[in-house]
């Protein structure tokens, strides 16, 4: 199947500029024209049948017909006269080529759709190029430091090491290639499997029309049955801090490593903060957080966001300032520190001003939505996330589905995960192949990289039993600890916690929460189980081998109580995504 | 799997008086780390109006506990507190426990601040039912905070220590810092100290005001806390300098420090508090010059124990169950010398033999207990052994592991101590000091010289109930089973 992308961004390859100057030049004269006829025909073909999709075998047998008679790049003409489908340049464009475009992409070109993939800046996005990947470099070395420094540890497993010192330009060094690397394969999958990826920002001129190139010279417009926006997010800055990106700066400055701050204040204790905590601390740095909310980690379970204090913030060089907000933040300057002026959230009483080498701004991250066009579509954003219901269509001003637009990942702030926008991407493409198909997002599990690791799905204790209230059920929750498992001993790393919150009357998993060596590895037992629908009478029977940390999540199911009638679901012979 | 340590609350109607606390032991077992539900207690009983603040107090973690030290408060001041949830971490004399509570409610005031320590049933904190009772809790607990502990707590100190711009000697201390150069003018008088310098001041109990601050601006950084400590300072994690420059090297940051070459501890210097511990012991032992003690020494030729020892060691058979099966077997046959004394009036004879064997462990003494010495074979005894020193070392031996012994032996054989003299810990009838064994030149049975390994042996008694003849015939036996130690393996 061939497959043609948009790109934005730096991947002009000459293969493709051949290709533009091809297209635009026939879209000048004869696709303009066709576009007024879009609107009514889109109506007819895609909609008064009712379908989620376009006519997709004319559509894919027409697109096959125009690779076999001319070369890649080829507009795909109409297969038949009056009243049949319309041609369109592709199934599915794809504007944004992060994690949530590609796994798009890929699953498109599955589902035998002919793709194209629009990137403005660099292919694989946030998580790639500024995010988990470069990040998971930098904790790689920061994991094995605090293990070199711990002598206590080194010594009780009977290792002795002289002190261990670290190169930061090779650490930096490391992680920058990580994501060049991980770029590269990302690219390589999707040209491999004849994906199209075009250069340029994107944006949405009309219904099923998409306009790329240059900003302020997007000249090259496509049509396409499907349109995914999948933008992404950038960080997120509160107004009254300035950015200098030296002093203080984002993730995306902290991920180049170009300096090591003596002290470094971290605004905002989520994932983002508390994973640069990790890198911080074990490569010298002390810490100190500054958290809007009453307290650090807000958005874990309490238990677990307990133990990790305990864990991850006491025993460090990390000091912390909650229920406030940085409301200025000066960069360093004439050989003053930065300063930090913290006011009460609620009262906005200013607190005390901090004086520290860097400020380093994790307070979540922001929509990239802006010159996308979707005023052409009467779509409103909402604090710029793109309003979509259930099955990722984008909703308009007045909460009308519009027609083939879908939105996936950050830009709909739904779960802003790489993966939890892969799967939205997948989701997506399998309603438009004709399956429909809704994501449980409660199935998809979070983690955080520190060490040890913590990760989660579903729902935390609170928000399970505010919801048993509501809804007339019980719940229990079942706890185990890595202190009683082998392997983690073994590893001499007995400090964790699994816990899992769940009915007993059923035995669904309503959330899984573990703190400890390993967790983000180990929570897939479980939101596979809530994927597939699972109960915990499926799941306690399945053998783990011994001695691996696997066998905590066993124990954890294991010592679950259920009631009598709790049944083994007639699921479990096969997945079903609910 | 832990025990969990569960303590009920003398929470009383607000006229009756006091109710008994009492303790039980639950098996909630998932996790290892024992926690422990907070007692709170009413103490004013005639005023109604306060019935709704409890205190919390310092539980009782073991028989032996006394007193108690506060590892961590998991809560802060005016966080709200829901039944079940661990509020602080207590350092026992032999564990770390968490503290649960059991009411929800909101921990209004922090009496014992971290690092401090509290006698067992003194108010650490207080406990108000609603938001609105914060405050009148407040004020309780500062009129109860003078007798309670003689550092202020840290809402007091924010007390003494405004934010706002105050001239008073602490400012005078911060600007004699090495750099007086550096521009003070943004600054008004507050004190700079980074996260671990803070950590450190709370550690070695010093007032961040009274330290000169070497670090940019004046800033208070973790080696002036160790220095003003007498501290040497701690390794950091050390950047080596890279061929390319840092881009913000801009920035004010002092040159890295470069780790110290690995070098012997350095000896602490000053007055260093004792920990829960060291306390404990200190406290036994002045407890022990109540008890009329005497002594009796014998020497003992090991040289068919070492024989033994030697047939039998790769069995994981070790010399300390080696000597407690030998002292065990002995006590069997002169049970006055395996009894005690507490009241001072009668004899309180053992049922069981339990051997407590003095170990050091971590600047500290514990003595975790080889029950029914007498009748467990020698394997599993030295398996045991095993297993007590590794949970000491973890600090996860439960109270029946440490305080049940009826004998004590201490032996510093291994390093060469030829005899020494121990000190009846209050609560036992005897215990006894092991020497080295050593090559002796000795007059055998037949009329020549020969080298025999002998032991030296020092036990030490209460007087009330053990005399001088029987610890000698103790004594023999004890001899007897060591030179001819077929029994021992039996």
């Amino acid at each position: 199947m061939e497959a043609i992308a948009v790109s934005r961004g730096l991947v002009g390859a000459s293969r493709l500029q051949s290709f533009f100057a091809d297209t635009s030049s026939s879209s000048s004269s004869s696709c303009v024209p066709a576009l007024i006829s879009y609107a009514g025909l889109k109506k007819n073909v895609c909609f008064s049948a009712s379908k989620p999709a376009c006519e997709l075998g004319a559509v894919v047998a027409a697109s096959r017909g125009a690779v076999v008679k001319g070369n890649r790049g080829l507009r795909v003409e109409a297969a038949a006269t009056n009243g049949s489908p319309q041609s369109f340049d592709y199934d599915v464009v794809i504007i944004g080529a992060g994690v949530g475009g590609h796994g798009a992409a890929l699953h498109a070109v599955e589902r035998g759709l002919k793709t194209a993939i629009v990137e403005g800046d660099v292919v694989g996005g946030t998580c790639v190029n500024r995010g988990c990947v470069p990040s998971k470099a930098l904790l790689a070395v920061s994991g094995r430091m605090r293990e070199l420094h711990d002598e206590h540890h080194l010594k009780s497993l009977g290792i002795q090491v002289a002190a261990a010192e670290y190169d930061r330009q090779a650490v930096a060094d490391h992680a920058n290639n990580l994501a060049t690397k991980i770029r590269g394969n990302l690219t390589n999958s999707m040209k491999a499997l004849g994906v199209d990826i075009l250069t340029g920002i994107g944006s949405v001129v009309a219904p099923q029309v998409v306009k790329y190139g240059r900003i302020g010279f997007a000249d090259k417009t496509i049509t396409a049955c499907n349109i995914i926006i999948a933008t992404g997010s950038v960080p997120f800055v509160p107004p009254g801090i300035e950015i200098d990106g030296k002093t203080v700066f984002t993730s995306d400055h902290a991920l180049k490593l170009e300096w090591i701050p003596d002290w470094i204040a971290i605004v905002g204790s989520g994932y983002i903060g508390l994973e640069f905590s990790d890198v911080y601390t074990a490569l010298g740095s002390e810490v100190t957080f500054i958290e809007a909310l009453d307290g650090l980690m807000p958005g874990f379970d309490p238990e677990i966001g307990k133990l990790a204090q305990r864990i991850l913030i006491n025993p460090r060089k990390i000091d912390y300032h909650v229920g406030v907000l940085a409301k200025k933040i000066t960069p360093a300057k004439d050989g003053k520190p930065v300063l930090i002026e913290l006011v009460d959230t609620k009262t906005k009483e200013p607190k005390e001003t901090l004086e520290v080498d860097a400020a380093l701004i994790a307070t979540g991250r922001a929509p990239f939505t802006k010159g996308l066009g979707l005023e052409n579509v009467n779509v409103v954003t909402q604090r710029g996330f793109v309003p979509v219901d259930e099955r990722m269509q984008v909703l308009d001003g007045e909460g009308n589905k519009v027609p083939n637009l879908y939105c996936i990942g950050d830009a709909n702030g739904k779960m802003m995960l790489a993966h939890a926008a892969s799967a939205q991407g997948i989701s997506v493409i399998e309603q438009i192949a004709g399956r429909d198909n809704v994501l449980n997002h409660n199935s998809v599990p979070a983690a955080c990289f520190t060490h040890p690791e913590i990760s989660m799905v579903g729902l935390t204790e609170p928000q399970a039993r505010a919801l048993a209230e509501k809804e007339g059920f019980k719940v229990s929750v079942a706890k185990t600890s890595f202190k009683a498992n082998t392997k983690a001993l073994a590893e001499n790393e007995g400090d964790g916690l699994a816990k899992m919150i769940y009915r007993p009357d059923t035995g669904e998993i309503l959330g899984v929460h573990i703190l400890g060596l390993h967790a983000a590895d180990l929570i897939h037992e479980a939101s596979n189980a809530i994927a597939m629908g699972n109960t915990i009478k499926d799941i306690k029977f399945a053998v783990h081998a011994h001695p691996t940390l696997s066998e905590v999540l066993d124990e954890l199911f294991k010592s679950a109580h259920l009631e009598d009638h709790a049944v083994v679901s007639e699921k479990a012979a096969e997945p079903v995504a609910v | 799997m832990a025990t969990s340590l569960h303590l009920s609350l003398a929470a009383s109607a607000p006229a009756s008086s006091l109710r008994s606390s009492s303790t039980f032991f639950g098996s909630s077992g998932v996790l290892a780390r024992r926690s422990v539900l907070v007692g709170t207690s009413r103490r004013n009983v005639n005023l109604v109006v306060e019935a709704k603040i409890r205190e919390i107090f310092m539980p009782a973690l073991s028989s032996t506990m006394t007193e108690g030290k506060i590892v961590a408060w998991n809560k802060t001041e005016g966080e709200k507190l829901t039944k079940g949830e661990s509020v602080v971490v207590v350092e026992s004399d032999k564990a770390d426990m968490d503290v649960e509570t059991f009411y929800d409610g909101f921990l209004a005031k922090i009496v014992i601040g971290e690092g401090e320590t509290a006698p067992v049933g003194a108010a650490i904190g207080l406990l108000a039912e609603t938001e609105e009772e914060i405050a009148e809790a407040k004020s309780k607990g500062s009129e109860q905070k003078a007798p309670a502990a003689a550092k202020p707590s840290p809402v007091e100190e924010k007390v003494l220590h405004p934010p706002a711009p105050v001239a008073t000697p602490p400012v005078a201390a911060v600007q004699v810092a090495p750099e007086p150069a550096a521009p003070e003018v943004y600054r008004s008088g507050r004190i700079v100290a980074t996260p671990y310098a803070k950590k450190l001041a709370k550690q070695y109990n010093i007032d961040l005001a009274t330290v000169a601050g070497s670090g940019p601006s004046g800033r208070i950084v973790a080696e002036d806390v160790e220095a003003s400590a007498g501290k040497a300072p701690a390794p950091v994690a050390a950047s080596v300098p890279s061929v390319a420059q840092p881009a913000a090297a801009a920035a004010p940051t002092p040159a890295a420090p470069v780790a110290p070459a690995a070098a012997p501890a350095p000896a602490p210097a000053g007055s260093v508090a004792f920990t829960s511990m060291q306390a404990g012991v200190a406290r036994n032992m002045v407890d022990s010059m109540s008890v009329p003690v005497f002594r009796v020494g014998y020497t003992v030729t090991t040289d068919a124990l070492d024989a033994l020892y030697k047939k039998i060691k790769s069995k994981g058979v070790t010399m300390t169950a080696l000597l407690a099966k030998a002292c065990a077997l002995a006590l069997a046959k002169h049970p006055v010398v395996n009894a005690c004394c507490k009241d001072g009036k009668s004899f309180i004879y053992n049922e069981d033999i339990n051997i407590a064997v003095a170990v050091a462990m971590d600047g500290g003494l514990l003595t975790p207990v080889l029950k029914n010495a007498d009748k467990v074979d020698i394997y599993s005894l030295s398996r045991s052994w095993k297993e007590l020193v590794d949970k000491a070392r973890a600090k996860q031996l439960s109270p029946a592991e440490y305080n049940s012994g009826t004998f004590v032996l201490s032996n510093l054989g291994m390093f060469g101590v030829d005899r020494f003299d121990a000190i009846l810990p209050p609560g036992m009838g005897a215990i006894m000091a092991v020497g080295a064994s050593v090559p002796t030149v000795v007059a055998t049975g037949n009329g020549l010289f020969g080298a025999k390994n002998r032991m030296t042996v020092n036990v030490t008694a209460d007087h009330r109930i053990i005399y001088g003849g029987d610890l000698a015939v103790f004594l023999q036996t004890f001899a007897a089973i060591i030179e001819n130690p077929t029994e021992l393996t039996m």
